[in-house]
This record gives C-alpha cells, sequence and structure tokens, in this order.
C-alpha cells in the first residue's frame, strides 16, 4: 500500500518535471523567428554600409524589428568626427589616424581612385535623391533601429567610447549578445 | 481596381515622394499612414520603378489594401487603402 502510494508521488513528480521541461521548450519557441532582422556589419566600405542601411530602413518600414551590429571595419562609419578621445596610447592612435574618420569619410570596396570614387557617389546619391548616410543614420534612430557596438573590436582597434556617434539605441556587448538576438530574429544578414 | 476606377477614387492623402529613391518612398509612406484613418486612401507618388513593386509588398505585411498603380509621365501613383 504504502509503496503504491510512493510510486505515484514519483510518477507525479515525474510528470511535474516534464510539464516543467515542456513549458521551457515552449517558451524558447515563442522566442524564434520574431519578425526581427540581425545584421553583423564587419566591412567599413562606404558601399557596403549603404546597403546595410538600405536594408534596415526598408525593413523598419515593414515594422520589422531591426538591430545592427557593428564590429571591426564597420566600426569608421560610428566615429563622431567632433569628438577626441584622450589617453590613447601609440598603436591607438596609428590605427585612428589611418581608419577613415566617420560615415563621410569611407572608402569604395571597388573603385575608390583615392577618394575620387565616394565624392562620385555621393554626388550621384545626391542628384538621384538618395537619403545621405547621414540622413539613414538620422531615420534609423527614429525609427528605433538598434545598434550594438562590439566592444571587444572596438577596444582592439583602439577605439573608445568617447569618440562614437550620439545615436538613441547605441549600446555595448558582445558575440552572445548577437549571437542569442539574432537566434531570435527571422533574418539574419552578415556584411 | 482597373485604371479607370483608379481615376475616380476618393483620395484622403497624397504623399510626394518623387523626390526620393529606395527607400525614400517607403519611409515616407510609412509615416504618412500614421496621420489617415482606417478606410481612407492615400496615393504614393515615386518617380523610382521599384516603389511600384515594393509598395503592394509592405501593404500585404502591414494588412493594408493595395488598390492599383497608374503610370503618369515619368512618375508612378500608387493607390491604398489604410486596414
Amino acid at each position: 500500500m504504502l509503496s503504491e502510494i510512493n510510486f505515484q508521488t514519483n510518477q507525479v513528480n515525474h510528470l511535474q518535471e516534464q510539464i516543467i521541461t515542456l513549458q521551457a521548450k515552449i517558451t524558447s519557441l515563442e522566442n524564434l523567428k520574431k519578425d526581427q532582422l540581425s545584421i553583423a556589419i564587419v566591412s567599413g566600405d562606404m558601399d557596403k554600409i549603404l546597403a546595410a542601411m538600405v536594408i534596415s530602413l526598408g525593413a523598419a518600414a515593414l515594422d520589422t524589428h531591426v538591430k545592427l551590429f557593428f564590429s571591426f571595419w564597420s566600426l569608421s562609419a560610428l566615429r563622431d568626427t567632433k569628438k577626441k578621445a584622450v589617453g590613447k596610447d601609440f598603436i591607438s592612435k596609428m590605427f585612428g589616424l589611418m581608419l577613415p574618420e566617420g560615415r563621410n569619410k569611407l572608402r569604395l570596396s571597388n573603385m575608390n581612385m583615392a577618394g575620387l570614387g565616394p565624392l562620385m557617389i555621393r554626388y550621384l546619391m545626391k542628384k538621384q535623391g538618395v537619403l545621405s548616410l547621414d540622413q539613414m543614420f538620422k531615420e534609423a534612430g527614429d525609427l528605433g533601429i538598434e545598434i550594438t557596438v562590439c566592444e571587444m573590436s572596438m577596444n582592439l582597434m583602439g577605439f573608445k567610447k568617447e569618440e562614437m556617434i550620439d545615436y538613441p539605441n547605441l549600446r555595448y556587448a558582445g558575440a552572445v549578445t548577437f549571437v542569442s538576438e539574432a537566434n531570435e530574429s527571422s533574418m539574419q544578414l552578415f556584411i | 481596381m482597373t485604371q479607370a476606377e483608379l481615376l475616380t477614387i476618393q483620395v484622403t492623402k497624397t504623399v510626394d515622394a518623387r523626390g526620393t529613391a529606395c527607400p525614400g518612398p517607403l519611409l515616407e509612406a510609412k509615416k504618412a499612414v500614421g496621420t489617415i484613418k482606417p478606410g481612407d486612401i492615400m496615393e504614393v507618388l515615386s518617380a523610382d520603378e521599384g516603389t511600384k513593386v515594393d509598395i503592394p509588398k509592405w501593404c500585404t505585411k502591414q494588412g493594408h489594401e493595395y488598390l492599383g498603380t497608374m503610370e503618369e509621365n515619368g512618375y508612378y501613383r500608387i493607390f491604398m487603402k489604410k486596414r
């Protein structure tokens, strides 16, 4: 008799455990495939940053949540030319000198021609009514597009938080943040 | 809707996005659609041929009703009804 009660209690406990496991699984499934776009932006070329911003704005126009993860060369696009960071070591200063100072100084991946290419593209963009990178970042901020700066690559390249642009949804995080958020997104891109 | 029906349509809001290229017209449409009431009809003017394809997709996603497109001299009039 007693052993039967014990057996039943064990059964109930076992079922409860199973329910808890299932609930956790359902929650994680519900979080999958959100109407969300995650882009890892690694390139710092003008054309690639432009592509990333155009796609992001298009997605935001569709009310898709957009999360941008900036790392390595793309960090040049987030430099604020008006801001200066103090206390940098020699290598960081060299990196700062050699890399484009902000989104309006980016080079083209093709046909850069010592800066003539970007000049030409900017002229054509203006002529054909394409938003400038400045306007795109402004729109992106207004539309709630989130920017995450990869802190590791920022430190590696000698940039400091003080010299990053003012942007409404900007934060600093690591690869795990990108991966976990990309896992929930229905779209993931790498540029 | 046929071209003749589109001509007689009562438009509540006109968004002139002829000065901008992709994704400008979509962003302007998104902003403007917030200012009209459900059932209202909005037209987007765009010189960008891509917009003609993009707006119906946007409507499907947002649940608005795409009504049709009229081709004018050098631009398109794209009609939609807000959900």
